[in-house]
C-alpha cells in the first residue's frame, strides 16, 4: 500500500492508505484526529471541513493522495489553546447543541473571517450556507461570527 | 405543586452516602425508586456500581463537586441543566462543578432515556431533594463539630457559617458528613433565593466541542478495534436471498465477510408489525474491515440478490390508502363529547379542510453507530442511544447472556431527534461483535442511515367545523397516518373542552415500512394542521384571529375538564405575549405575518412568523416565539433549544419529504434531501412568561407550531392556504400576490 507524508497541524505524519482514501478517514481513523466529523461523505454538509492551504475543503472530497505536500489544518491544530477568535466566540455565545457539526462550522467560519474581517450579515449567511447544522442553531452560529469578527479588529 | 414544599418521605429511602478511600465523600442517590436495602456505597470510584444507585455525587476535600450525570445528551443540554437542580439546593459554585456522563449498568433504572421532552420536568424535584439533603448532611457535620444546633448555622457557595461567624468549607467536614445518618427532612429554597437555576449557564461540554475532543459515539476507539459496515435490504418489504462477498474480500483492509440477523429475528419472532420486527426480517451482510473506509468500499463491492417477503409500496399507494381512510367511516373514537352530527346536521356552514405530510427521516449529523466487545465474561457497549436500558435488555435476550454481564456506556449524541429511541444498531453490534469476538464498531453511512430508518409516518387529517349563527358548534379531527401516530392524551389537547361538539377519530394504515418517534412525536405535523384550521376558520367566521382563539380558550375556562391537557390560562398568557411582542395586527408594508397557538409536551406556545415575498418566493424573515415552560432553568440552553425547534420546524415543514417508490426510499443524502441551512434561516426572537411554575422541557414544543404560522403568513402574501407539506413542492407560483 502506497505511503503519502502529510503535513497536519504543523506535524508531519507518514501514513499508509489506498489512493482514494478520503483525508477525512486517515484523518479519522488513523491519525486520531477524531474533530474532523464525517455525517453525509458527499461533500454537502460541511462536517468534515478543514483548512488546506488556507482555504476551506471538504475533507471527504480530499483524496489523501492529494494532499500531499499542503499545509492542512484540522480544528484540532487551529488554536494551541482553544482559544482562536472564533473558539472563543462559539463559547461566548454557546453556539453548540449537539455539538456534532460545529467544528466544521468554526473551521468555515475562521477561514472566512481571514479573508473578509468585517463581514456583513448577507456575507456570513453565504459563508455559511454550505454547512448544515441538524439541530438549527444558526442565529447563534451568526451572532458568534460577528462577536469573532468584532475580536479579530 | 409549590416549588418549596418539605419533603418528608424518608431520604434513607433513595440516597445513601460513604466516605471515599481516596477522600472525599460519595452520595449514591436513585431517582424514581428507592435503594435496595442491602445496597452498599463503594469507597472506590472505580467500583461505581449503578445497579443500586442510578447515580453519584462527589465531593472532594477541596469542596469540588463532581457529579455524574444520568440522563443521555442528544443536545437538548440536560448534562448541563440537571446537574444546575443539584448545584442549585446544594448550594456550591458552578465553577466548582464537574459533570461526568454515567454509563448504564442496570436493570433497575426505569428513566434513562431522553426522550418527549421529560427530563427536566420528571428530574425537577428528585434532584433538587438530593441536593438539600447532600447539603444538610454537610451543615450538620459541621454542627457537631462545633457542638452548636444545626439549625444556627447557614451554608452557602460551599461555605458553611455559624452564628459566631466561623465558617468551614464544605470539604473540610465531607468524611464526618460521610458517617451520619440521612436526614428525614429537608427543605427547598424559594424560586427567588435560586442563584444557580436560571442563570444562563453554558454547555459543559463547550471544551471540548470546539476543539474537537473525542467525544462522540463515531469518536470511540479500543485498541484492537475494527470496524463494520452493514448491508441492509435497499426496500422495505425485501429479504437477502443470496450474496458474493468475492469482489469485497479482494480489497486491501477487509478482513471478513459475515451475515447475522437470525439472533435478532429469533428474539422478535411472531412480531411481524414492531419496528424491531421489521427491520430484522431479513439477513444483513457484514463487512469487517481495518477502518472505516475499507469497510465502506467493502460494502459497496458486495453483490447481493433480494427477494420479496411482504409488499413493496410507493407513496401513491399510501397516499390513496391514507385517502381512503379519510373518505371512509371506520375510525377509533378517541374523544367524544356532545354530539357533532348534530351540531353538523344544524349548522348554517361546515368548513372542512384535508391536510397531508410526508415521511420524514431523522437525519442526525451523526450517523447511526454503536461499539460492541462480546467476551466470555461480558458484553460491553459503548455510544449513543436514547434508550440504554432496553437496548441491554434486548442484548441479553438475543445473546443469551445474563443482563448483569451487559454494560452499556454512553456517549454524546450527534443529534437525536427520536432516532436514537430505537436500537437496532445496538443488536446489529452486538451480533457482529459476538461472531468475531473481536471489539468492533458498526457504522452507517449516510446513505445507509436516511434508507433504513425509522420515519416520522405520513400522516393526513381531515378537519372539519360546524359554524351556527356565527358561532362554532362543532369541531371534527379525523386522523389517517402509516402504521398510527396520535396516542390517547392528543385529544385532550386544544380545543377540548373549548367547543360542546367535539370528536377525534383516528385509524391508520398498516406498512411495512418502519415508523416511529421524530421530534414532537405525535404533534409535529397536528400543529400545523389544526393551527392553519383556526386561521381560516377565523376569517370564515369573519372575527379576528386573537379574538377567536381568546375566546375559545374562555370558554374552557368556564367549562372546567380535569382530563384536558392544556391550561387554557397559559395558552391565553403565550397568545397575548407573542402578539404584543411582534406586534401582530399591526400592518407594516411587505411584511406578512402568521400565527399559531399551541401545547404539547407540557409546554405552552404561541409563535408569529413574518414573511417577505422576494421574487415570488415566501421567505420567513423572523420567527417571534413566546413559551410559558415555567421556571426557565437555564436560559441560554432554552433558547438554543426553542430557536432550534424553531428553525426545524421550518426546515421540515417547507423542504422535507421523503417518499418510496416499490418500497425503496428516493432521498438518501443531503443532495436528494434538503434541510434547512442558513441563508433560508429567519431570526428567532424568544420571550418567556415568567412564573414560578415547575419547570417543563424544551427540546420539542417549539417545533409544532411554526408550520402554521409560516402557512398563515405565506396565505397572506399570496392567497393560498397550503395544507400539504413540504409547503416549497405545493406553492403555485402563478397565483402569487404579494
Amino acid at each position: 500500500m502506497p505511503t503519502f507524508n502529510l503535513k497536519i497541524n504543523n506535524q508531519t505524519h507518514t501514513v499508509e492508505a489506498d489512493m482514494d482514501t478520503p483525508l477525512l478517514w486517515v484523518l479519522r481513523d488513523q491519525l486520531e484526529l477524531v474533530g474532523t466529523k464525517y455525517s453525509c461523505g458527499i461533500g454537502q454538509c460541511g462536517a468534515c471541513n478543514i483548512h488546506v492551504d488556507g482555504n476551506v475543503m471538504r475533507s471527504c472530497l480530499l483524496q489523501v493522495s492529494q494532499a500531499e505536500g499542503m499545509k492542512i489544518t484540522t480544528i484540532e491544530g487551529l488554536s494551541e489553546n482553544g482559544d482562536h477568535p472564533v473558539q472563543e466566540a462559539w463559547k461566548d455565545i454557546d453556539v453548540p447543541q449537539c455539538g456534532y457539526c460545529q467544528a466544521g462550522q468554526i473551521m468555515t467560519a475562521a477561514a472566512f473571517l481571514e479573508k473578509n474581517p468585517n463581514p456583513t450579515g448577507e456575507e456570513i449567511r453565504n459563508a455559511m450556507n454550505g454547512n448544515i447544522c441538524r439541530c438549527a442553531s444558526y442565529n447563534s452560529i451568526e451572532e458568534a461570527i460577528k462577536v469573532a469578527a468584532e475580536k479579530l479588529s | 405543586m409549590s416549588t418549596s414544599d418539605k419533603f418528608t418521605f424518608s431520604r434513607r429511602s433513595f440516597l445513601k452516602t460513604s466516605a471515599l478511600a481516596s477522600g472525599g465523600m460519595l452520595i449514591g442517590f436513585n431517582l424514581f425508586n428507592a435503594c435496595k436495602e442491602e445496597a452498599k456505597m463503594p469507597i472506590d470510584l472505580s467500583q461505581l456500581n449503578y445497579n443500586d444507585f442510578n447515580a453519584f455525587i462527589k465531593i472532594s476535600p477541596e469542596g469540588k463537586v463532581t457529579i455524574f450525570a444520568p440522563n443521555p445528551e442528544i443536545g437538548q443540554g440536560v448534562k448541563t441543566s440537571m446537574p444546575m437542580l443539584i448545584a442549585e439546593e446544594l448550594d456550591v459554585l458552578w465553577e466548582d462543578v464537574y459533570v461526568v456522563q454515567a454509563g448504564l449498568d442496570t436493570e433497575n433504572y426505569k428513566n434513562q432515556i431522553a426522550g418527549g421532552s421529560q427530563s427536566l420536568r420528571q428530574n425537577w424535584e428528585p434532584l433538587r431533594q438530593t441536593g438539600a439533603t447532600a447539603k444538610q448532611m454537610l451543615v450538620n457535620a459541621a454542627a457537631a463539630r462545633w457542638d452548636v444546633e444545626a439549625s444556627t448555622c447557614t451554608a452557602k457557595q460551599g461555605v458553611i457559617t455559624n452564628a459566631n461567624g466561623e465558617t468551614l468549607g464544605y470539604g473540610d467536614v465531607v468524611l464526618e458528613a460521610a458517617q451520619l445518618e440521612v436526614p428525614e427532612e429537608v427543605t427547598l429554597k424559594e424560586p427567588q433565593n435560586f442563584t444557580i437555576i436560571g442563570q444562563e449557564t453554558a454547555n459543559v461540554d463547550i471544551d471540548k466541542i470546539i476543539t474537537g475532543k473525542p467525544l462522540f459515539g463515531l469518536d470511540y476507539k479500543e485498541e484492537g478495534m475494527v470496524y463494520a459496515s452493514v448491508l441492509r435490504p435497499p426496500a422495505f418489504g425485501q429479504v437477502l436471498d443470496t450474496y458474493d462477498a468475492t469482489a469485497a474480500l479482494t480489497i486491501p483492509g477487509v478482513i471478513d465477510v459475515i451475515t447475522i440477523g437470525e439472533k435478532t429475528r429469533k428474539y422478535f419472532e411472531g412480531e411481524r408489525t414492531s419496528w424491531t420486527a421489521k427491520l430484522s426480517q431479513s439477513d444483513k451482510v457484514v463487512v469487517i474491515a481495518k477502518s472505516t473506509w475499507d469497510a465502506i468500499k467493502g460494502k459497496n463491492a458486495l453483490k447481493a440478490t433480494w427477494k420479496q417477503d411482504s409488499e413493496v409500496e410507493n407513496s401513491e399507494l399510501h397516499d390513496e390508502k391514507l385517502m381512503g381512510i379519510l373518505d371512509g367511516n371506520k375510525f377509533r373514537t378517541r374523544r367524544k363529547d356532545g354530539d357533532i352530527k348534530k351540531a353538523f346536521a344544524e349548522a348554517d356552514k361546515i368548513l372542512d379542510r384535508t391536510y397531508e405530510s410526508p415521511f420524514l427521516p431523522h437525519n442526525t449529523m451523526e450517523p447511526m453507530n454503536f461499539f460492541a466487545s462480546v467476551t466470555p465474561e461480558k458484553v460491553r457497549l459503548v455510544g449513543p442511544v436514547q434508550t440504554p436500558e432496553e437496548a441491554a435488555k434486548v442484548v441479553s435476550g438475543l445473546l443469551g447472556r445474563d443482563l448483569e454481564d451487559i454494560s452499556v456506556e454512553l456517549t454524546r449524541m450527534g443529534g437525536g431527534f427520536g432516532r436514537r429511541l430505537y436500537g437496532d444498531f445496538v443488536y446489529e453490534v452486538a451480533e457482529i461483535a459476538d461472531v468475531i469476538k473481536k471489539p468492533v464498531k458498526m457504522v452507517s453511512s449516510r446513505e445507509d442511515d436516511m434508507s433504513t430508518g425509522v420515519y416520522r409516518p405520513a400522516i393526513k387529517y381531515r378537519i372539519a367545523a360546524s359554524i351556527k349563527d356565527g358561532k362554532v358548534t362543532g369541531y371534527h379531527l379525523k386522523e389517517a397516518a402509516i402504521n398510527g401516530n396520535m396516542y390517547g392524551l392528543i385529544p385532550n389537547f386544544f380545543p377540548a373542552a373549548a367547543i360542546e361538539n367535539y370528536q377525534v377519530d383516528t385509524a391508520n394504515y398498516k406498512s411495512n415500512i418502519t415508523t416511529g418517534a421524530w421530534r414532537a412525536p405525535y404533534t409535529n405535523f397536528l400543529a400545523s394542521a389544526e393551527q392553519s384550521f383556526f386561521d381560516e376558520l377565523a376569517e370564515e367566521l369573519g372575527v379576528d384571529r386573537v379574538k377567536l382563539h381568546m375566546d375559545l380558550l374562555e370558554k374552557a375556562k368556564s367549562n372546567p375538564d380535569p382530563k384536558i391537557e392544556y391550561s387554557p390560562e397559559r395558552l391565553q398568557g403565550v397568545l397575548k405575549l407573542v402578539v404584543e411582542k411582534s406586534n401582530y395586527g399591526n400592518t407594516i408594508a411587505e411584511v406578512y405575518q402568521g400565527l399559531a397557538v399551541y401545547y404539547c409536551h407540557n409546554t405552552h406556545v404561541a409563535e408569529v412568523a413574518d414573511i417577505v415575498m422576494t421574487n415570488g418566493v415566501p421567505v420567513v424573515k423572523k420567527v417571534t416565539c413566546a413559551v410559558d415552560c415555567g421556571i426557565v432553568v437555564n436560559p441560554l440552553g432554552a433558547k438554543n433549544q426553542i430557536k432550534g425547534g424553531v428553525i426545524d420546524g421550518i426546515g421540515h415543514t417547507m423542504y422535507g419529504e421523503l417518499t418510496f417508490n416499490n418500497g425503496e426510499p428516493q432521498s438518501n443524502n443531503f443532495n436528494s434531501y434538503q434541510l434547512i441551512r442558513m441563508g433560508q434561516t429567519p431570526k428567532v426572537d424568544v420571550h418567556f412568561v415568567k412564573n414560578d411554575i415547575a419547570p417543563t422541557g424544551l427540546g420539542e414544543p417549539t417545533l409544532p407550531p411554526v408550520g402554521a404560522a409560516v402557512a398563515n403568513a405565506i396565505y397572506k402574501a399570496t392567497g393560498q392556504r397550503l395544507t400539504k407539506q413540504p409547503y416549497m413542492n405545493n406553492l403555485q407560483a402563478e397565483k402569487v400576490v404579494g
